[in-house]
């Protein structure tokens, strides 16, 4: 499986984080701090109703997320959505 | 002398840390109760809140800091708070010890911001709230062995219950007791991920996934449930306001209008009117707003803390980040319909200082409910009763006009505000989505009280005194007009020859343009401390008889020359006029504490005026076409 953005997972997704860039401001560095770290699973818990942002659940919190800010974390996907 | 932040006999000043959202504040509460200061940080928008408090016989200082993500900060308040925890905040000693408040149901993503306080090398203890909720998902967390694992104290409370708060007492009786780690954290990141993963391996049984929040929130935030949740949410709300407050508001109106002729009836003379007209008309005048100020704080209170609040800003941001607004911004502004002043102070939990100023300099524009007596007041005199589409009245199509061009407004100017003067990347936006729970009845009595006692506060002040002095100015210096004028025509002149109403004449000219006479214009001064003073203000310098009949009095008011002193294209000016001018103390010095500066009140009261002439010119314009 290779390698895609967190931000292009369709809902219901289960994936692994393989990285965060930093962003052109240093985003990335806070992504880590709250828990996207390489290894961490992330599922892509659903979409706000205009699509963005987005809500992940990761380290057993649901995190909001613009799409924007996702588009940093690198990830694998694990699981295709069920149902 | 001891810095400014520590009350000299304190033996130790104690942080309270953690991310947002960790039940910081429920914590803090229950170790100080309410005898908490609210205070800013030199130099930013930061605001901590301290008490000192006795504990085992002496007197601890905590400190209540922001809630931070990490310390390396990437936005000026985690900045404050790294500073302040570093000691490098000039006047501002380090603390002695921390206390790390984390939820228990997210233990695994909390030790990265504990390893991060644990390097700072101070006495370090970790409170985990929620930990009923993890025995209700039937998981479980082992607090010795965490303890252990971690070289620290680790108890667990349940926050709204008090439970476990008197093992936390206990502890800060001396800091210096706690057990210290025997190594620090891992430095690296993948290191410390490893450190991280194992420790919860050993101490946690896994929760249960939170179905019930994932039911709830497949309901209100599906792509089509979600959106007409979010819109009969916001219907009921502004509907609950004007309507359920109602009997009693018109309750307090009788009861305060009884008070102001029993007053006058008994004190009698110049002071009885200056108490009955004056201050009892001035401040009551705004008491009566306090059911439905109650009841805002109420319906707030209780959607945030149900967990709806956080759902609300999520479906808000895709719309709110095109006015340079995210989500979080849109709870600012819902709370700025009741006043401004909650409104803004809710603009805190914006974790991105960039983002937190435009929230609060829209804010003004928002409908506030001080607006409502003066928007009443005009449309009642001047647009019929009549039904316009179905059931919808005339009368409440032009209030519902008012405050969606207040709104848009808000929002346009949010987005110029955020292009021109506030440049720059901002953070990343990051919300966390709350588990839904039911709230305690105590924390939202305590928020509508809060809510409640700061708004009837400015009407003992700022209200009070703005009435009492414009009442003065209106009385001196004492003329004798002439004897030929009826008794109503004397009681005009004198005022119009009064020290404010020169004042409201010297305002004609550069008033004039918009159609505003002296009366207008002392009103209007009146009301720069606080919106309803205008209609009290003009109710005494129309001289009419009580403010039932001001409605009537001011359709028929004449000008000297005979013209209407109030004609339409005047009252479109004057609607608009209040729609844009920022006319409240409070809101100014709120803004000020909040952002620490005068240079946003400043930039806010001189746009918002500029724009309130401009908008009400063109607006008197258009009308005068029609």
């Amino acid at each position: 499986m290779c390698p895609t953005r967190l931000s292009q997972l369709p809902t219901g997704s289960h994936a692994v984080v393989l990285g965060v860039d930093q962003g052109p401001s240093g985003e990335g560095r806070r992504l880590q701090e709250i828990g996207f770290v390489p290894g961490t699973p992330v599922i892509v818990e659903r979409k706000a109703p205009l699509g963005d942002p987005i809500v992940f659940e990761v380290r057993s919190t649901r995190l909001a997320l613009r799409r924007r800010a996702a588009d940093l974390i690198e990830v694998e996907l694990t699981g295709e959505p069920t149902g | 002398m001891a810095p400014p932040n520590v009350t000299e006999a304190a033996a130790f000043q104690i942080a309270i840390v953690g991310s947002p959202n960790a039940g910081k504040t429920s914590v803090f509460n229950s170790l100080t109760g309410v005898r908490s200061r609210t205070a800013n940080y030199p130099g930013v928008t930061v605001s901590r809140r301290e008490a000192t408090v006795e504990i085992g016989g002496r007197m601890v200082e905590l400190v209540d800091l922001p809630g931070t993500y990490g310390l390396e900060p990437i936005s000026p308040d985690e900045a404050v708070v790294s500073d302040a925890l570093h000691g490098r905040l000039e006047g501002f000693r380090p603390p002695d010890a921390l206390v790390m408040i984390a939820d228990a149901t997210s233990l695994d993503r909390s030790l990265f911001l504990l390893a991060e306080f644990l390097e700072l090398g101070l006495p370090t203890c970790l409170v985990l709230t929620m930990v009923d909720e993890v025995a209700v998902r039937h998981g479980s967390v082992d607090l010795t062995r965490l303890s252990d694992a971690l070289g620290i104290p680790v108890v667990g409370v349940i926050g709204h219950r008090g439970v476990g708060m008197a093992t936390v007492k206990g502890l800060l009786v001396d800091p210096h007791d706690w057990i210290r780690p025997i190594v620090a954290p891992p430095d690296t990141l993948a290191e410390r991920t490893a450190w991280i993963d194992s420790i919860i391996a050993s101490v946690v049984a896994p929760l249960d996934a939170d179905e019930r929040t994932r039911r709830i929130d497949s309901v209100l935030l599906h792509p089509v449930w979600g959106p007409a949740a979010f819109i009969a949410v916001m219907l009921a709300f502004f509907q609950s306001i004007f309507t359920l407050a109602t009997p009693a508001v018109d309750w307090l109106e009788t009861v305060i209008g009884d008070f102001s002729d029993w007053v006058r009836d008994n004190v009698g003379g110049t002071f009885g009117d200056l108490l009955a007209d004056g201050v009892i008309a001035g401040v009551g005048g705004v008491l009566v707003f306090v059911p439905q100020i109650a009841l805002l704080f109420l319906i707030i209170g209780l959607l945030e803390r149900v967990g709806y609040l956080a759902r609300a800003a999520l479906m808000a941001d895709r719309v709110m980040g095109r006015f340079g607004l995210e989500g979080r911004s849109f709870i600012a502004m819902l709370s700025s319909f009741a006043c401004a002043v909650p409104g803004i102070m809710s603009a805190r939990t914006i974790p991105n200082e960039r983002d937190r100023i435009v929230t609060m300099m829209a804010a003004p524009l928002m409908t506030c409910s001080a607006r409502l007596p003066v928007f009443t007041l005009l449309i009642a005199a001047f647009v019929p009763n009549e039904s316009a589409i179905g059931p919808l009245r005339s009368q409440g199509l032009a209030l519902f006009g008012l405050y969606l061009l207040g709104a848009l407004s808000g929002l346009v100017y949010s987005a110029v505000l955020s292009k021109t003067m506030l440049g720059g990347p901002t953070a990343p936006f990051m919300m966390e989505l709350p588990a839904y729970r039911r709230p305690t009845a105590t924390a939202v009595l305590l928020h509508v009280w809060d809510g409640v006692w700061s708004f009837a506060r400015k009407a003992g002040t700022v209200i009070l005194g703005t009435t009492i002095i414009l009442w003065v100015l209106l009385s001196l210096p004492n003329t004798t007009p002439p004897d030929t004028l009826s008794e109503a025509e004397q009681a005009s002149y004198e005022m119009e020859h009064s020290i404010a109403g020169r004042a409201g004449k010297a305002l004609e000219p550069v008033l004039a343009p918009l159609g505003f006479e002296w009366r207008t214009n002392v009103a209007l001064i009146g009301s720069l401390a606080a919106r309803e003073v205008f209609v009290s203000t003009l109710a005494i310098t129309t001289a009419s008889e009580d403010e039932d009949a001001l409605a009537d009095r001011i359709a028929t008011l004449e000008n000297s020359d005979g013209s209407r002193a109030f004609d339409g294209p005047t009252v479109v000016a004057l609607l608009i006029f209040f729609v844009y001018a920022l006319q409240c103390f409070s809101t100014v010095a709120v803004l000020h504490r909040e952002t620490n500066s005068w240079r946003w009140p400043a930039i806010a009261m001189s746009s918002m005026l500029g724009i309130a002439y401009v908008a009400a010119l063109i607006g008197r314009s258009i009308a005068e076409l029609l």
